[in-house]
C-alpha cells in the first residue's frame, strides 16, 4: 500500500494566507494544487514536506479572462476548465490541442495549470505550450508581485523560478490578431507523458511569417523552445521548405534522452515532425484552411 | 484531523491523518467497498468517486481535502433496490469479467451520461480513457454505456 508519510495539513483560506503558511513552514512546506503530481510523488518518497498547505478553497485564482491586451489565466485552473474555454480556444487553439492529450479525464477535473508548470517535469505540455506563446507567470510574495517570461520559469528539471515563500497566481499571455496556432503530440498510450511533443503559433502579415513561436516537451530543449528556429522563419513566407528547414534545427538543436519512452534518435525525429506538423496545422488556422 | 464528509447523501465523520486517502476513508472507516482500490498511482481509474459532482480518483485525494463536501460512490447508484441503468447495461451487455474496474467504470459512465445523455462511442472512449479495464478490450464496456444511454430508469425497472 502506498501511502505518504506523515505531515501536517493547513488549508489557506487566502493567497496572504497562503504565503504566511509558507514563511512559516520554511523550505520544507509545499502547496498542494490538484495533488496529481505531487500525491503520487509523496507515496514514492520522491518528496517529503512536512507541511502541505492546500490551496484548493483559493476559487479566486480559478479564471480565465481576456485582460485588455492579455489572456489572463488564474493559476488554480483546471484543466478540464481550460481545455473547455471559449476565449482562450477563440485565440489560441494550442490549449484544446494539448489539454485533449494531458493525463485523462479524471485528472484533468483536478490538475491545475499553475501546478503542472510548477512541477516542472521535462514532458510537461503546458509549459511547452506557454513557452511557445512567450506566456509570463506572475509571482507574488508577501511584500512583493513580479513576473517572470516564461522562457525563465523553469531553472532544470523540477525547478522553477518561484521562491519558497511564493506562490504562482497567474499566467499572462498576449492576444496576436489573425494568429494560428496548434500542438501536437506522441505518447504510447492514452493519457501518458509525451515520447515527444511540439506545439506552435504563427502570425501571418502581407503573406511572411510576421510572428512565430515554437515549444517543446520531452526532448531536452532549453527552456521548451528554439529560438534559433523561430529566427529562421521570421519574414519567410508559410513554404513547405522554410518550415521543414525550422523543423531540422529543432531536431538538431534539442537534447533528447533515452529512456524508457523511447530511444534517442528516435526523439529526434518525433521533435522535427511534430514541429513541422505544428507549424503546418498552425500555418493553416491562421489563414482559415484549417483542415 | 477532525472531518465531516457527505457520503452518498449521508453525513459521516471522522478523527483522521492528514495523510489518509479517499479511498481508504471510504473503504476501512464507512467500510463502502464498492470503490476499489487497485493502482495507488492515478493511472488506473478503479477508485473512482465523485467530489463535488465531478469525478475524481480517490487514491490521489487525501480524504482531508473532503472535507465539508459531497461524495457519491457506486453505492449509491441503486435506488430502491433499481439499479440505475449504467448498472443494468453492464449486465445486459457484458461489460465486465472480473469486475475490478467496474465501480469506476460506473461513476464515470453515469457522470458522463448526466453531462451528455447521448454520447457517440467516440465520446465514450475518450470519457473512460481514465479508466484502464484489462478483460474486456473496452467493447462490452462501451456497448453497456451505449445500452444506458438508450434506456431509462423505467426500463430497467420493467
Amino acid at each position: 500500500m502506498q501511502v505518504p508519510a506523515p505531515f501536517a495539513y493547513e488549508r489557506a483560506t487566502s493567497v496572504e494566507h497562503a504565503l504566511s503558511l509558507l514563511e512559516q513552514g520554511g523550505s520544507e512546506a509545499r502547496l498542494l494544487a490538484g495533488g496529481h503530481s505531487l500525491l503520487p510523488m509523496m507515496k514514492l518518497r520522491l518528496a517529503r514536506p512536512e507541511t502541505l498547505i492546500d490551496i484548493n478553497g483559493l476559487t479566486d485564482l480559478d479564471y480565465v479572462t481576456l485582460d485588455g491586451t492579455e489572456l489572463a489565466i488564474g493559476a488554480m485552473t483546471r484543466h478540464a476548465t481550460v481545455l473547455d474555454s471559449a476565449v482562450l480556444g477563440e485565440h489560441y487553439r494550442i490549449f484544446a490541442d494539448a489539454e485533449r492529450v494531458i493525463a485523462d479525464p479524471l485528472v484533468r477535473n483536478r490538475g491545475t495549470i499553475g501546478g503542472s508548470i510548477c512541477q516542472a517535469d521535462p514532458a510537461e505540455d503546458l509549459s511547452a505550450v506557454l513557452s511557445a506563446l512567450r506566456a509570463t507567470a506572475v509571482i507574488r510574495s508577501s511584500t512583493a508581485t513580479r513576473t517572470v517570461a516564461l522562457r525563465d520559469f523553469h531553472r532544470g528539471p523540477y525547478e522553477t523560478a518561484v521562491g519558497t515563500a511564493e506562490i504562482l497566481t497567474e499566467i499572462r499571455v498576449p492576444v496576436r490578431p489573425g494568429v494560428g496556432s496548434a500542438y501536437e503530440k506522441v505518447e504510447r498510450r492514452a493519457g501518458d507523458w509525451a515520447v515527444a511533443a511540439a506545439g506552435a503559433f504563427v502570425q501571418l502579415r502581407d503573406g511572411v511569417i510576421g510572428d512565430v513561436g515554437i515549444g517543446l516537451a520531452a526532448v531536452g530543449a532549453a527552456h521548451f523552445t528554439c529560438p534559433e528556429a523561430e529566427a529562421a522563419l521570421l519574414g519567410q513566407a508559410p513554404s513547405a521548405e522554410a518550415v521543414g528547414a525550422a523543423a531540422a534545427i529543432c531536431a538538431r538543436s534539442c537534447h533528447p534522452q533515452t529512456d524508457q519512452r523511447g530511444p534517442e534518435d528516435y526523439k529526434r525525429h518525433l521533435a522535427r515532425v511534430l514541429v513541422e506538423r505544428a507549424l503546418n496545422r498552425s500555418i493553416a488556422r491562421a489563414g482559415g484552411t484549417e483542415r | 484531523m477532525q472531518v465531516t464528509v457527505t457520503v452518498n447523501g449521508e453525513e459521516t465523520s471522522g478523527d483522521i491523518e492528514p495523510r489518509l486517502l479517499l479511498v481508504h476513508y471510504l473503504r476501512n472507516h464507512l467500510g463502502l467497498r464498492g470503490t476499489h482500490w487497485g493502482c495507488d498511482t492515478s493511472n488506473c481509474g478503479a477508485c473512482t468517486v465523485w467530489l463535488d459532482g465531478l469525478p475524481v480518483k480517490s487514491c490521489t485525494t487525501l480524504a482531508v481535502q473532503a472535507d465539508g463536501r459531497r461524495v457519491r460512490t457506486v453505492e449509491d447508484l441503486e435506488t430502491g433496490g433499481v439499479l440505475d441503468p449504467v448498472q443494468e447495461g453492464f449486465v445486459q451487455e457484458h461489460g465486465l469479467q472480473c469486475g475490478f474496474c467496474t465501480p469506476g467504470m460506473l461513476m464515470m459512465a453515469r457522470a458522463l451520461l448526466d453531462r451528455d445523455p447521448d454520447p457517440d462511442t467516440t465520446t465514450i472512449r475518450e470519457a473512460i480513457s481514465g479508466n484502464l479495464c484489462r478483460c474486456t478490450g473496452y467493447e462490452n464496456i462501451v456497448r453497456a454505456v451505449r445500452w444506458a444511454a438508450e434506456h431509462t430508469t423505467a426500463e430497467v425497472t420493467a
